[in-house]
């Protein structure tokens, strides 16, 4: 044993830099809460990509660690788990990665355990339990600032030879230490002599074992957070509280109108200059009507909302980085309680507001099945920010903007917040329905640490808006690309006289004709049918849709898409349209996620025969009362 | 009001971590959960021997905030009914 660890990578020398040396994976495993992610953002900036494991719904995100003078290392970022102790997926996952047995990934050839130094007693048990695995392990306590001024303070070396293992206090936060975490990583630190650890099933004993190391490494424990106990008291305060949460939910909705606008009106600016240059430059025939009015119209329309999408994304990120988010769980369990959901729903139905998919992959800390799949079937009724360019096209088509409450919000703002609330309703009334029939279940235990608040850092926020900015960006590159040049072909033919055939007379005409009788009872005209039928990929695909076919047609040539709707919709077909956005199952992606989640066709079949059969009916009712 | 009243007349014989008022302090004696629950809070550290302090309250007094070994975990009240204290 002692020669096996002994031998270990970080003893022996670090092989020579390129020479085909293949990279060392190294896996990155700790507590939730522990700043593991913002260690590994650290450690490999923009050089990462999210993936999933074959068969199972763990995401992990992968990345590169570059050291200078030495090969790269490929790091692996996996789930936050308090044992290993295969009790939920995301322990199934890190123990089948730890040793190897996870299909299509070789076992790491190393671990980086990040417990947070200011708790370390309670998560000591899981470095028992990892360095058991006698993997070369560096021990990362995190958040050393934290430690040192609350009053705590450990002595890592005495710590390291309890351990048998390197031990490193680090601030991912400000970047403290860092540098050895990087040593470790090419093996120039230092490797205490192996102990024998002892084999420990209970926790209790697992604990008294931590209590004796800890006291043996000179553990000093922080006092208590001062600012969060005065945060919670305000935060979780009986009245304030409740009104602080919807203050903040007011808040971001108003400015995804106020603030959001200028930028927005940038990027259309942008598109709209880049759109007449491409015009320019072009020689006239198809090739430049293709590129002009059917791509770039189509995706110009759906990039302008990127501005608004990732302001949505980070106030999510502020809030949840803060630690609000917790709290705002908390706040919410006892209503969620109420339609038979609980307080860890909050956190998915939340991030479903962004998009339903992550949300879907979020339901996974729920450990009872039934919560899970109610929690997924309705995080899609969430208003997600793929409805947001629907959403903010009509109602600045059809509503005109003035103050109310004294100027505090505006008509267009109160009209979104009725959307949000009226999509909040749906997925609260589906809870109900679900949690006191098929889905019934006993009280499923609430279980939630509440994390100290932190600031959220620039670099840790900044890099998820731009993950968020790509996939999106890659979106418009592909899936609304690709729709934006089927429509414009599908708008091309068939040609009459080489001409171009007028849009009735198209393909996609006759296509949009043969549903119209099908959506004429909700307002709708065979125009706003192709685009239904398009959006059926994606929510957001209609408003590229919509701008190829407006592009492409002479009547509108000069109008932009407001006007041009604003002459196609009745204000009741406009509502109409609002509503059934507002309920359809309208994306691939979403019931791929619930597909993957629930394992089989049978939740999202049901999903998507409800979500729409829904949709159409209060899109008729919205439409008879309004016209 | 009535909550630490109880507490107080349950000076010597286990009370339960929902009765414990806000602000007191107890030592957990065990747990009459199942046993996977029982483990997981136990990681958390709900352990038999161990100090527990009821901290704030979700708006109407449940879920709460126990603070327990250095983290803050919140229970609803029909988990913390489950788990036994006694006072010291």
């Amino acid at each position: 044993m002692g020669a096996c660890h002994g031998k270990t990578d970080a003893a022996a020398p670090a092989p020579p830099p390129g020479a085909g040396a293949r990279p060392r994976l190294v896996a990155l495993i700790g507590p939730p809460n522990s700043g593991k992610t913002t260690l590994f953002n650290r450690l490999t900036g923009l050089r990462q990509k999210v993936a999933n494991f074959p068969g199972v719904t763990v995401e992990h995100h992968i990345g590169k660690a570059h050291l200078p003078g030495h090969h790269d290392v490929d790091i692996i970022d996996l789930p936050g788990i308090y044992s290993l102790n295969p009790r939920s997926e995301d322990e199934q996952v890190t123990h089948d990665v730890l040793r190897g047995a996870m299909p299509g990934l070789r076992r790491p050839d190393g671990v980086i355990l990040v417990l947070d130094s200011t708790n370390l007693q309670r998560h000591l048990p899981l470095a028992a339990a990892v360095l058991s695995l006698r993997l070369p392990t560096l021990v990362a306590l995190n958040m050393a600032d934290d430690l040192r001024q609350r009053g705590g303070a450990v002595d890592t070396e005495a710590l390291a030879n309890q351990l048998g293992a390197p031990v490193v206090l680090v601030s991912a936060v400000t970047g403290e230490g860092v540098e050895s975490v990087a040593q470790f990583l090419t093996g120039g630190i230092a490797v205490p002599r192996l102990v024998e650890l002892p084999v420990l099933q209970d926790v209790p004993a697992c604990r008294q074992w931590a209590r004796a190391v800890s006291h043996q490494a000179r553990y000093t424990h922080p006092v208590p957070p001062v600012w969060t106990r005065r945060l919670d008291a305000v935060f979780l305060h009986p009245l304030i509280g409740p009104l602080v949460f919807a203050g903040v939910v007011a808040a971001v909705f108003q400015s995804l109108f106020t603030w959001a606008r200028p930028l927005m009106d940038a990027v259309q600016a942008a598109v709209a200059v880049s759109g007449a240059w491409l015009h320019a430059v072009l020689p006239d025939g198809w090739v430049e009507s293709l590129l002009v009015d059917g791509a770039w119209s189509g995706v110009g329309a759906v990039i302008v909302f990127l501005p608004q999408i990732l302001l949505l994304f980070l106030f999510i990120a502020l809030l949840e980085d803060s630690g609000y988010l917790a709290r705002a769980a908390l706040i919410a369990d006892r209503t969620l309680a109420r339609v038979g959901l609980q307080g860890k729903s909050f956190i998915p139905l939340l991030s479903a507001y962004a998009c339903a998919v992550p949300a879907i992959l979020a339901t996974r800390t729920i450990e009872n099945r039934r919560d899970r799949i109610a929690t997924i079937l309705i995080a899609p009724f969430m208003t997600c920010s793929a409805r947001l360019p629907v959403y903010t096209l009509i109602i600045a088509a059809f509503i005109p903007e003035r103050p109310l409450l004294g100027g505090l919000l505006g008509t267009r703002a109160a009209a979104l917040l009725g959307l949000y609330l009226l999509g909040f309703l749906a997925a609260i009334g589906t809870a109900r329905l679900l949690k006191s029939s098929v889905l019934r279940s006993g009280h499923a235990p609430f279980v939630l640490e509440m994390p100290p608040y932190r600031m959220p850092t620039l670099a840790s926020v900044g890099l998820r808006l731009w993950d968020r900015a790509l996939a999106f960006l890659k979106r418009a590159g592909t899936v609304i690309l690709g729709v934006a040049v089927v429509m414009w072909v599908l708008a091309s033919v068939p040609t009459a006289g080489g001409e171009k055939p007028p849009l009735e007379q198209s393909l996609v005409g006759t296509l949009g004709r043969a549903i119209e009788p099908l959506i004429e009872p909700l307002g709708f005209n065979w125009k706003i049918g192709i685009g239904l039928i398009t959006s059926l990929a994606a929510r957001e695909v209609i408003v590229g849709t919509l701008g190829t076919i407006y592009g492409m047609d002479p009547d509108h040539d000069s109008a932009g898409l407001q006007a041009a709707l604003q002459k196609e919709l009745t204000f009741g077909g406009a509502v109409a349209l609002l509503v059934f956005f507002a309920f359809a199952m309208q994306c691939m992606s979403t019931l791929a996620a619930v597909r993957r989640e629930t394992g089989g066709w049978k939740w999202p079949a049901i999903q998507f025969f409800y979500m729409n059969a829904l949709a159409y009916a209060c899109a008729w009712i919205a439409h008879a009362l309004l016209s | 009001m009535q909550l630490s009243f109880k507490a107080a007349s349950r000076k010597k014989t286990a009370a339960c971590l929902a009765d414990l008022p806000a602000g007191s302090e107890a030592v957990i004696d065990r747990l009459d959960l199942p046993g996977d629950l029982a483990g997981r809070l136990m990681e958390l550290g709900f352990i038999p021997g161990h100090r527990v302090a009821a901290a704030l309250s979700a708006p109407g007094g449940d879920p709460r905030v126990f603070r327990v070994d250095g983290a803050e975990i919140a229970l609803r009240r029909e988990t913390a009914r489950h788990i036994l204290v006694r006072n010291n």
